[in-house]
């Protein structure tokens, strides 16, 4: 399936999704789906990087983060509407990844991960001391009274919103994967001094991987000052999401764009459940976590892995 | 000697106390990453593990943290074995340690510190020492005990493991594995042995280390992940692999963060050894003396 | 059909009819009046959500004890919000939606009230918060109401006691340093403060805050000493109340009244781990056994408070939120009572016209839905000997400073010599 038609494909089916979800009476429904798809994204985003480049970026949540703030700054200064709140917060995600990239690429895959981890902590320390948006206090988005397009509540169009942009960066991950520039990627993490000696622009391809792996993680954050009408720091850069957004595509699977989204799928829904069923919540990230080890120990390919597995074993 | 004057020697003295302790948190990293090339990010779990394990005998006994840290130490050796051991099956045979061994330890990481919410919850826990609020003053200048009393014993470690791994067999062993495993394997040595030692000897001084965390501060589980930025800061900021760089580099770091703390105000501290860490892999990736 | 077989007949009848319509009387009299809310069990705040939910289930105990609420028996539906406010959009759509509940209330906490306003909001319902400071201010939202005494000005009101305490030593105190916590209600607060210092003509000679996960607060203590202050006002949450109390005693700070806005030492927690380090500390308090005359229900509430809390691992003295929790409900009991139903625009409006009798004393509450009068007591310790949790259940460490009706003396200054 070429990527054209992959992504035609994808939007009617997301657009078809949204739209026959409306009639679902509960409000349930929409809250916990926001949060399933804000993991599809990023574990979608991550998996750009991590599975098809071989590169582990642990700061996740720094450019969730950056997403979240860039709308809180763009709400206080000028109201802007969603819709540039989205491209900006995911511009200027895109940007710090190249910055990012650009600092560490040079290195060891290594010291990439750790100055990953170390971008967390700056920028925490930067927004909480950042007055502007608010800063430790927490700042305030509040969801305008009127909702656009005629929809009942608020959170439906968020609901919406997630929903296009789930599609967005799945088609972005398999355009990428399908393209030259995925085998290059592919060449990289297999065996980047071999792929470099190949003639691969190794340190582009990685820089560019970057980039669009970061802007996606900052697109997802983008809706979410509005989904709490109320953002701060600590919440914002919750190790939650750096751990899902690794334990997701591992658990998917790393070597195609489907992986991630089985992975987000279903630890994200397991995680809801968890939370509302039991009232367990506490236990979510020690499941995942647990899941996390004994995944990456024992069946590295994911789940997407048993199924090719099991695919070659019937075709033989 | 005037106000401002007796702010600096202070900020001085508070830095190289603290550096001192930083120190023999960065020990184990410098073995295991510096040397074994092992990048072990759950390092920061086991100092909290320590800690707690040393306010739990403290609180039910009463007995001194740091005494019990150090007597408790083989458990955190024997520890770290096994996690080598299952790390060397599982990645390390298979070539695959970049990707899938981070992704490993960033896992057990998380797993200890939810384990330890989920069992102590994420209140402060404090211990009780005999010199914990003493304060000896030399005029206008303080030392508190709860920050020399570690001070002290970090650097002993510290000084400990340095003429080990110089002046013992099993020592040279570990500096060899970071240079020519295969030189080494010739002479008859078994190269994962000596790994596996060295790791473990990286775990028990973590243990010992979040003895000295509680005595000077109190501690919760989350604490350690602001470590992880720490330790590698003052590993790569030394110079991998040299334990004198670490000590050095923890030392710089010690006294930047009580500056910055003093004058510019406390919320930046934290950045400081991140921007530390970031400068450094810019400028100079080999550290101060690095090879 | 004979008369014989008629009588019994429509006996039976309309025995069974009368039974029918008991049973449907009392079946919907016996429905129960389900409350929903979040509550953080686990997670930062834990210590005293769990506290707040003791209180809340023993209010719950003593409700049903005495026929429910309009006859029908109180139930709680709770979840663990985990003190992230992620989780709360979420667990409130499900009590509404899935759950249906007859009415909610809100978590603790400024984290998880907020998040939950636009839902509130949307539905028009009436909405009991427990202890965000100032949360309305943003949201203006007229069936919001709040149970934390901080008056209409929340931050001012709050940080007032401190002032008004400092200002009556003689002579007049003439600079100030403001310190505090990157976080939420530390920020709060000491905007409240910077209102009363412009308003006397104080001068601020430090004004810094510090993450709340500093390791040595000693250099911070060294730097406020070097701009020598009359006062200086923190606020902190508990770890970092523990750190500085223990940084001022290292360092020997100097200066005539220390302390404020300190979360922390109100819990027996701290106060048995600081023990005499708190002695001259000046702080807020929302209740002390010095005050057990003014409020005479409250001993018999917190003894068997006292009682589940040890059992729970939950602070064991309880003078910080549970009297407010048992209030927040007692108010709403009254309120559901008096308008005989749940039709939220009823109960908010007769919530913002009237008093109700509480444990916590008499409760007015403003336009904004917060107290029409603020209450926070400022105190200073003094006489703490050892580390015991006995002496804080009896007076005698506590000296109240303010407000005027509750006051006990007057402050000691300066501090260093306050201590001994």
């Amino acid at each position: 399936m070429s990527s054209r038609v992959f992504a035609a494909v994808a939007f009617a089916v997301a657009i078809g999704f949204a739209a026959a979800s409306q009639l679902i009476p509960n409000e349930y429904y929409f809250t916990a789906a926001y949060t399933v798809l804000q993991f599809v994204i990023l574990a979608t985003a991550w998996n750009i990087l991590g599975g098809y480049t071989g590169y582990v970026n642990f700061g996740s949540a720094a450019f969730f983060a950056i997403g979240a703030y860039t709308t809180v700054f763009l709400y206080n200064a000028y109201k802007a509407p969603l819709l540039v709140m989205i491209v900006a917060g995911t511009l200027v995600a895109g940007l710090a990844g190249l910055g990012l990239g650009y600092l560490t690429l040079r290195l060891r895959g290594v010291f990439f991960a750790i100055a990953s981890l170390a971008l967390s902590v700056v920028l925490f320390t930067f927004i909480v001391n950042w007055d502007y948006v608010g800063g430790a206090r927490g700042a305030y988005v509040l969801q305008p009274r009127e909702v656009p397009f005629g929809l009942p509540r608020y959170i439906h169009l968020l609901y919406v919103v997630m929903v296009l942009q789930a599609a967005v960066s799945l088609i972005v991950a398999r355009t990428i994967e399908k393209s030259t520039i995925g085998r290059g990627l592919a060449a990289i993490r297999d065996d980047e001094l071999a792929a470099e000696c190949s003639g691969v622009p190794t340190l582009r391809l990685k820089i560019f991987s970057t980039m669009v792996s970061c802007a996606l993680m900052g697109m997802a954050g983008t809706t979410f000052p509005y989904y709490l009408s109320f953002i701060e720091p600590t919440s914002a850069f919750s190790l939650s999401y750096a751990v899902n957004s690794i334990a997701m595509p591992l658990i998917g699977g790393m070597m195609s764009w489907i992986g991630p989204l089985i992975g987000a799928i279903l630890l994200g829904s397991v995680q809801q459940l968890v939370q509302v069923m039991f009232s367990l919540g506490a236990w979510n990230l020690l499941i995942v976590g647990v899941l996390l080890v004994l995944f990456v120990t024992l069946a590295p390919n994911g789940i997407m892995g048993w199924v090719d597995a099991w695919r070659r074993r019937k075709g033989r | 000697m005037d106000a401002s004057t007796a702010l600096v020697i202070n900020a001085i003295i508070a830095g190289l106390l603290l550096g001192g302790f930083y120190a023999a948190v960065s020990l184990g990293i410098s073995i295991s990453f510096g040397m074994l090339d092992v990048v072990n990010i759950a390092h920061p779990a086991f100092i909290i593990l320590g800690s707690y394990v040393a306010y739990i005998v403290n609180d039910r006994f009463g007995f001194d943290p740091i005494f019990v840290s150090v007597v408790l130490s083989p458990l955190f050796f024997l520890l770290g074995m096994a996690l080598y051991r299952i790390y060397y099956i599982a990645f390390e045979k298979r070539g695959q340690e970049s990707l899938r061994g981070l992704a490993f330890f960033f896992g057990i990481l998380f797993i200890t510190e939810v384990t330890l919410v989920l069992i102590f919850g994420v209140d402060y826990r404090t211990v009780g020492t005999v010199y914990g609020d003493v304060t000896w003053r030399a005029g206008p200048v303080d030392f508190p005990m709860r920050l020399v009393v570690p001070f002290l014993v970090s650097v002993t470690m510290v000084v400990g493991v340095q003429l080990f791994l110089t002046h013992t067999f099993f020592g040279r062993a570990v500096l060899a594995v970071a240079q020519d495993q295969l030189a080494l394997r010739l002479m008859g040595v078994n190269p994962v042995r000596v790994k596996e030692l060295a790791f473990a000897l990286s775990i028990a001084t973590a243990g010992v280390a979040g003895a000295f965390l509680i005595v000077i501060q109190p501690v919760q589980p989350a604490i350690g992940r602001e470590y992880i930025g720490l330790v590698f800061a003052v590993c790569v900021l030394g110079g991998m692999g040299s334990i004198w760089g670490t000590l050095i580099g923890a030392l710089v770091l010690g006294i930047a963060e009580s500056f910055t703390s003093t004058f510019f105000g406390p919320s930046w501290a934290p950045a400081v050894s991140f921007g530390l860490l970031l400068a450094t892999l810019a400028f100079r990736p080999s550290g101060l003396l690095g090879r | 059909m004979t008369r014989k077989s008629v009588l019994p007949a429509l006996g039976r009848l309309l025995g069974a009819l009368a039974l029918a319509a008991a049973f449907a009387g009392t079946a919907l009299a016996q429905q129960p009046l389900k409350i929903g809310f979040g509550m953080s069990l686990t997670g930062a705040l834990a210590g005293n959500g769990k506290a707040a939910l003791i209180a809340m289930e023993i209010w719950k105990d003593d409700v049903n004890a005495k026929g429910g609420i309009l006859g029908r028996k109180v139930e709680f539906v709770y979840y663990d919000d985990q003190t992230s406010p992620a989780t709360v959009p979420g667990l409130y759509a499900k009590l509404l939606d899935v759950d249906k509940v007859d009415l909610v209330v809100s978590g603790y906490g400024t984290a998880v009230i907020a998040p939950a306003m636009p839902l509130m909001m949307q539905r028009n319902l009436m909405f009991m918060t427990l202890f965000g400071l100032n949360v309305n201010s943003k949201f203006n939202y007229d069936r919001y109401f709040q149970i934390m005494p901080a008056g209409p000005e929340p931050a001012v009101g709050w940080t007032r006691g401190f002032f008004e305490a400092a200002m009556a030593m003689n002579p007049k105190p003439k600079t100030i340093a403001l310190v505090g916590a990157d976080a939420e209600y530390p920020h709060l607060a000491l905007e409240g403060a910077r209102v009363h210092v412009k308003r006397l003509g104080l001068k601020v000679v430090y004004d810094k805050s510090y993450p709340p996960n500093t390791t040595d607060y000693s250099p911070i203590v060294r730097a406020i000493q070097a701009t020598n202050p009359d006062l200086v006002y923190l606020a902190s949450y508990p770890p970092d109340s523990a750190g500085m109390v223990r940084a001022v005693n290292e360092v020997g700070l100097k200066t005539r009244m220390f302390g404020g806005g300190m979360v922390g030492p109100q819990f027996a927690a701290l106060k048995t781990a600081l023990g005499p380090l708190l002695n001259g500390v000046v702080n807020y308090e929302l209740y002390t056994p010095e005050l057990s005359g003014k409020f005479p229900f409250l001993e018999a509430f917190l003894k068997k408070y006292q009682a589940r809390a040890v059992k729970e691992g939950v602070d064991p003295l309880g003078y910080y939120l549970p009297p407010y929790a048992y209030a927040m409900m007692q108010v709403l009991d009254q309120a559901i009572t008096a308008t005989k139903g749940l039709d939220n625009a009823k109960l908010a409006e007769y919530m913002h016209t009237h008093t109700f009798d509480t444990f916590v004393g008499t409760v007015g509450f403003a336009k904004n839905g917060e107290w029409a009068e603020p209450r926070v007591m400022m105190v200073q310790f003094g006489g703490i000997k050892g580390n015991s949790i006995d002496q804080w259940k009896q007076p005698g460490v506590v000296t109240v400073l303010d407000p005027g009706p509750y006051k006990t003396g007057a402050v000691r200054a300066p501090f260093q010599d306050a201590k001994n």
